[in-house]
């Protein structure tokens, strides 16, 4: 009941994702998991730090780290952020602004002021995105992520949830995505490189 | 038969440091990250190490909060699974080593009342054979590299 699949196991979420990259085109200058296309990502409709509802238009309108997970994960949610926070302090440096986005997968326990106070932890331009349970499984089946909630336990229940990161660029959409081994540099240089490519 | 074992452990719970305990628990760099003012939940880390003759075991933790477990976290292609384990296994000899992505110490419900940076939380450490072992956690802040916004 409160289980909400994409796919139906974590091997079928990773596969979609897999056989994407598998089916698309070659790579290009960027990295090697660089895929052009447009299947991954999409129009979504959320609910920002501040109640406001906002479409992709409103929220993805420069290069984009988009993250999806949930605030009551102690440690790998926390540590994917800073480091795309990280990843966004180190391309200001370099004069390169780009926007960071978590998009929770709990919108049961995270509110709008939980997903805001989160992620201004990180980064104070980080947008934190929750939503109806409708609106998150729409813009998590959008961009191809997997997430369970186990069930069993009403108020401390932990979520299983995919964990890659996306580069998205407002208008052309989907450029890449970043495992979560990926670090802070790879992706502020793989970031740098479609931005250069694109101007 | 918990409490059996707390009572029958508590002689070594005053020497679990000291070189005649079979099983010799010392606790290092225990350490929270500090939360949002409104997270509902924690991560605690450290180094276990066991010094003695006997392999040991951490089967649950004890400290100030509505909920505290042992978990540990699997990645299945990419997907982040976390999940309740009943103890870690802290052969003799050897350090355990909880970190950020894998094993943890989970403190659940802080509900208003967040981890912030230069508090700690006080817990003990139950083991099978080392009985209680008391630690404290330091709260820290997030290592965001060259960046500490
Ligand atoms: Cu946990």
């Amino acid at each position: 009941m409160k289980a909400v699949i994409f796919g139906t196991t974590t091997l079928a979420a990773a596969a979609a994702i897999g056989l994407y990259v598998w089916q698309s085109q070659p790579t290009t200058l960027c990295g090697d998991t660089a895929v052009a296309g447009s299947a991954i990502g999409g129009p979504f409709e959320l609910v920002s730090e501040t109640g406001e509802t906002v479409t992709d238009a409103d929220v993805i309108t420069k290069p984009t780290l988009v993250y999806f997970g949930y605030t009551f994960c102690p440690d790998v949610c926390p540590l994917d952020s800073a480091r795309n926070a990280q990843a966004a302090y180190m391309l200001a440096d370099q004069g390169i602004d780009i926007g960071t986005v978590f998009i929770s997968i709990d919108p049961q326990r995270d509110t709008t002021q939980v997903v805001g106070e989160f992620t201004d932890n990180f980064h104070e331009d980080m947008i934190g995105l929750t939503g109806t349970p409708e609106q998150v499984k729409a813009a998590s089946e959008a961009y191809k992520t997997y997430y369970r909630a186990v069930e069993g336990d009403p108020e401390y229940y932990l979520v299983d949830h995919s964990t890659q990161t996306y580069l998205m660029f407002p208008e052309t959409g989907f450029k890449t995505f970043f495992r979560r081994d990926t670090t802070a540099e790879q992706i502020a240089e793989t970031t740098a490189c479609f931005i250069d490519e694109l101007s | 038969m918990k409490r059996t074992t707390l009572a029958a452990m508590a002689l070594f719970t005053l020497s679990a440091t000291s070189a005649f305990a079979e099983s010799v628990i010392s606790i290092t760099d225990a350490k929270a990250f500090e939360t949002a003012p409104s997270a509902l939940a924690g991560g605690g880390f450290m180094q276990i190490t066991n010094t003695g003759t006997t392999d040991d075991r951490l089967v649950s933790v004890e400290a100030d909060f509505p909920r505290v477990e042992i978990h540990t976290t699997e990645f299945t292609d990419g997907v982040a699974r976390m999940m309740h384990i009943d103890g870690i296994d802290v052969p003799a000899g050897e350090t355990v080593t909880l970190e950020p992505g894998a094993l943890h110490v989970m403190f659940m419900g802080l509900q208003g009342d967040p981890l912030e940076e230069g508090e700690t939380v006080p817990a003990t450490l139950i083991f099978e054979q080392a009985g209680e072992v008391p630690v404290v956690f330091n709260i820290v802040k997030r290592d965001m590299a060259a960046h500490n916004h």
